[in-house]
C-alpha cells in the first residue's frame, strides 16, 4: 500500500508542472496583450505599461515568468490582481463558501444518486427504474444554468421556500438551493451509473454463493453489492469535482453566492488574467489532490489496484 | 461540465463469426452421408456485432425518436430557411416582449427579435460547434488512445501522462481561461473544446485496445508478417470501435451544452452569432416577466442534448453485449 501511495504521489508532479505550464502559456503566450487590455480602448501609457510589465514580470523570458510564477505558488505567494487586491486573499476569503457549497452538492448527489440507482438498478425494468431513467436524461440535457434559473424562480421567488441569492448571508439554509442545483446534473450521472453496476452486479457469482450460504438478502445486498457497485462510483465522484467547479462558476452566479467560482468569473469579466491564472492553478490543485484521495480509496476499496 | 461517466472498457470478442470447423465424428458411411455432417450451417446468416446491434436497435422505439429528432435537427442546421421566413436579426424594438401573433408562434424577444426565428438559426451554431468538437475529439483521443495502449512501454507512459497533464483541468475552467484571450467564434470554441476535451476518448480507446491487443488474431497477423501500425490500423481499431462510438455519440450532446454554457458566460459566441445560448443568457433578465424568451431557446437546447443522449443510451445497449437485459 505504502508502495502504492508513494507511487501515486510521484505521478502527480509531472502532472502538477505540464498543467500549470499549460494554464500560464495560454494566458501570457497566447495573443492579446492582457496590459493593453487594462487600459480599455484608451490604451496604457507606454511609460506605466513599462512598469507594469516589470511588476508582473512580463518583460522577463517566458521560462523564467513561470518558474518565478511557481516559486510564487509554492510560498503561498500569488501575487497581486490587476485591481490591486491580493490574490491568496481573494481565494481565501472566498474558499470557505465554495468549500461548503461542493461539499453540500457532493453529499446530495452521492446520496440521493446511490440510494435512486440502488432501488432502480435492483428493480431493472421496473416503473421506478423508468421514471428516474427519464428523470436523469432530462437533468443531463437541460444545462445547469437553466435548471438554476427555473429553481430561482420556482422554489426562491414563486414558492418562497429558500431565498432566491444568497449574497452576504451564508449559511447551511442559503446554500441549499444552490447546492441542489450544483449537485442536480452529476446526481442523474451518479444514479445512472449505480443503477448499471448493481444491475449487472446482481447476477455476478459472489452474489450467487452469499445467496447460497444463507444470507439474507438485505446483507447481500448492502455488503456485497452495494460495496462492489460502489468502485465505479467513486472513481466518479473524483473526476466529478472537476465539473462541479466548473458548474460553481455559473450556479453561483446565478445565486450570487460569494465564492471562489464568482470571484473567478468577475476576474474573467474585468480580464484580469494574474488573477485568472491563480485561481485556476489553486482549483487544478484542489481537483488533482481530490483525486489523489479518489485513488487512495479506489485502493481501499478494491484490493486489486494496490497489488497491480 | 458534466464528465460523462467511466465506461469500462468492453471485451468485444472475436468470435462472432460462425465456426465451420465443427467436431468431426466418424459414422458408418452407408448410413449417414458425410456429407450431412460437414455441411456448415448456410440457413442463419452469420451476424456481425454491427449487423447485431442493428437488429437490437431497429426494433426500439428510443432509436427511432431520437434518430428522427436528430436528423430534424440537423436539417434545422442546414437549411434555416426551410423553416422561417423571418429574418432573426431583423428586430423591431415595438415589439419588445410581445405575445404570440400570427406568422411569430414564439411571440419576441426583448429586442423585438422573432423569438421563432431566433430558435430555428440558433440551431446551425449548436450543431457545428458539437459536431466539429466530437469529430476532433475522437480523432485525436483515438488515434493518441490506440497508440499508447498497442505500443505500451514508454510510448503510453508519455502519452498518457500528456493526457493527464489535460485531464487536470476541468473543461470548462481551461475553456474560460482560454477563450478570454482568443477570437470568439465557432472554430476556435470547438477547437478549444477538443484540445481540453480528447483525453476521456483517449483513455477510453487505450482501455479497449489493450483488451484486444493480446488476441489470437493479433497474434495471427503478426506471424503472418504485418508491420505494427498495419495491425493497429486495420485489426486492433475497428475492434475497439464500439466504446469509442458510445462515447463519441454521448458526448455530442456534453458539448453542445458546454458551447452554450460559455456563450451564457459571455466568453462562447460572440453576440453577433445567434445561439441557444446567448439567447438563454439574454434571457435572464425576463424571466420572472416573460417566460417564453427562456422557454423556447432553452427547450430547443434541451431536446436536441436529449436526443443525442438516447441515441447514446441506444448505441450503448446495442454495443456492449454486457449491459444487455437478459
Amino acid at each position: 500500500m505504502a508502495w502504492y501511495v508513494a507511487r501515486r504521489v510521484m505521478q502527480l508532479i509531472p502532472v502538477f508542472l505540464g498543467a500549470t505550464l499549460l494554464i500560464y502559456s495560454l494566458v501570457f503566450l497566447l495573443p492579446g496583450d492582457p496590459i493593453q487590455a487594462l487600459g480599455g480602448e484608451r490604451g496604457v501609457p507606454p511609460a506605466v505599461a513599462d512598469q507594469l510589465r516589470a511588476q508582473y514580470n512580463l518583460d522577463k523570458p517566458f521560462i523564467v515568468q513561470y518558474l518565478l510564477y511557481l516559486q510564487g505558488l509554492f510560498s503561498f505567494d500569488l501575487g497581486v490582481s490587476f485591481s490591486g487586491r491580493e490574490i491568496s486573499e481573494i481565494i481565501a476569503s472566498a474558499f470557505p463558501t465554495t468549500f461548503q457549497l461542493a461539499i453540500m452538492a457532493l453529499v446530495i448527489e452521492t446520496v440521493l444518486g446511490v440510494g435512486v440507482g440502488l432501488i432502480a438498478g435492483l428493480r431493472k425494468g421496473g416503473i421506478f427504474d423508468a421514471t428516474f431513467l427519464i428523470v436523469s436524461l432530462l437533468v443531463i440535457a437541460v444545462p445547469i444554468f437553466v435548471i438554476g434559473f427555473v429553481f430561482q424562480f420556482l422554489f426562491g421567488v414563486q414558492l418562497g421556500w429558500f431565498p432566491p441569492t444568497v449574497g452576504s448571508d451564508v449559511s447551511f439554509y442559503t446554500l441549499m438551493l444552490p447546492a441542489i442545483v450544483l449537485g442536480s446534473v452529476s446526481f442523474a450521472y451518479v444514479m445512472r451509473l449505480t443503477r448499471t453496476t448493481v444491475a449487472e452486479n446482481l447476477g455476478a457469482d459472489y452474489v450467487r454463493t452469499a445467496t447460497a450460504k444463507g444470507l439474507s438478502r438485505r446483507r447481500v445486498v448492502s455488503v456485497h453489492v452495494l460495496r462492489n457497485s460502489m468502485i465505479p462510483v467513486v472513481t466518479f465522484l473524483g473526476v466529478d469535482l472537476g465539473a462541479l467547479m466548473g458548474g460553481a462558476v455559473v450556479t453561483e452566479g446565478i445565486f450570487n453566492v460569494p465564492g471562489i467560482g464568482n470571484a473567478l468569473y468577475t476576474a474573467i469579466k474585468a480580464q484580469d488574467s494574474p488573477a485568472v491564472v491563480s485561481i485556476v492553478t489553486v482549483l487544478v490543485i484542489v481537483f488533482l489532490i481530490a483525486n489523489l484521495l479518489v485513488d487512495l480509496l479506489y485502493a481501499v476499496l478494491d484490493p486489486r489496484i494496490r497489488y497491480a | 461540465m458534466p464528465e460523462t461517466p467511466p465506461t469500462g472498457p468492453s471485451t468485444m470478442s472475436h468470435g462472432d463469426q460462425p465456426r465451420h470447423d465443427q467436431v468431426h465424428f466418424f459414422a458408418d458411411e452407408d448410413r449417414v452421408a458425410l456429407l450431412e455432417v460437414d455441411v456448415p450451417d448456410e440457413t442463419s446468416a452469420p451476424t456481425s456485432l454491427w449487423k447485431d446491434a442493428w437488429n437490437q436497435v431497429k426494433v426500439r422505439p428510443l432509436f427511432w425518436i431520437s434518430a428522427v429528432m436528430i436528423v430534424l435537427v440537423i436539417l434545422v442546421a442546414i437549411f434555416p430557411y426551410w423553416f422561417t421566413n423571418t429574418e432573426p436579426r431583423q428586430c423591431d424594438l415595438a415589439n419588445s416582449y410581445g405575445g404570440p401573433e400570427a406568422g411569430h408562434p414564439f411571440g419576441f424577444d426583448r429586442q423585438g427579435c422573432d423569438i421563432y426565428a431566433r430558435t430555428i438559426y440558433g440551431a446551425r451554431a449548436s450543431v457545428i460547434v458539437g459536431t466539429l468538437t466530437t469529430i476532433g475529439v475522437t480523432l485525436i483521443g483515438s488515434i493518441i488512445g490506440g497508440i499508447a495502449g498497442f505500443y505500451g512501454k514508454w510510448v503510453d507512459s508519455i502519452l498518457s501522462r500528456i493526457g493527464d497533464v489535460f485531464f487536470a483541468i476541468p473543461l470548462l475552467l481551461a475553456a474560460i481561461v482560454t477563450m478570454q484571450v482568443i477570437d470568439r467564434n465557432v472554430w476556435t470554441v470547438a477547437l478549444v473544446l477538443t484540445v481540453f476535451g480528447w483525453p476521456q476518448i483517449a483513455r477510453i480507446t487505450r482501455g479497449a485496445v489493450l483488451s484486444v491487443k493480446n488476441s489470437e488474431f493479433v497474434t495471427a497477423s503478426q506471424a503472418l508478417g504485418l508491420s505494427k501500425p498495419a495491425i493497429l490500423a486495420k485489426h486492433v481499431m475497428p475492434n475497439a470501435l464500439a466504446p469509442i462510438i458510445v462515447i463519441a455519440t454521448v458526448s455530442l450532446g456534453t458539448f453542445i451544452v458546454a458551447e452554450a454554457t460559455l456563450s451564457y458566460l459571455g466568453i462562447g459566441l460572440p453576440p453577433t452569432v445567434v445561439s441557444w445560448g446567448g439567447d438563454i443568457s439574454n434571457a435572464q433578465a425576463a424571466i420572472r416577466t416573460n417566460a417564453q424568451v427562456l422557454f423556447y431557446p432553452a427547450g430547443a437546447l434541451g431536446l436536441t442534448v436529449l436526443s443525442f443522449m438516447m441515441m447514446g443510451d441506444v448505441v450503448r445497449d446495442a454495443l456492449d453485449p454486457k449491459a444487455r437485459t437478459r
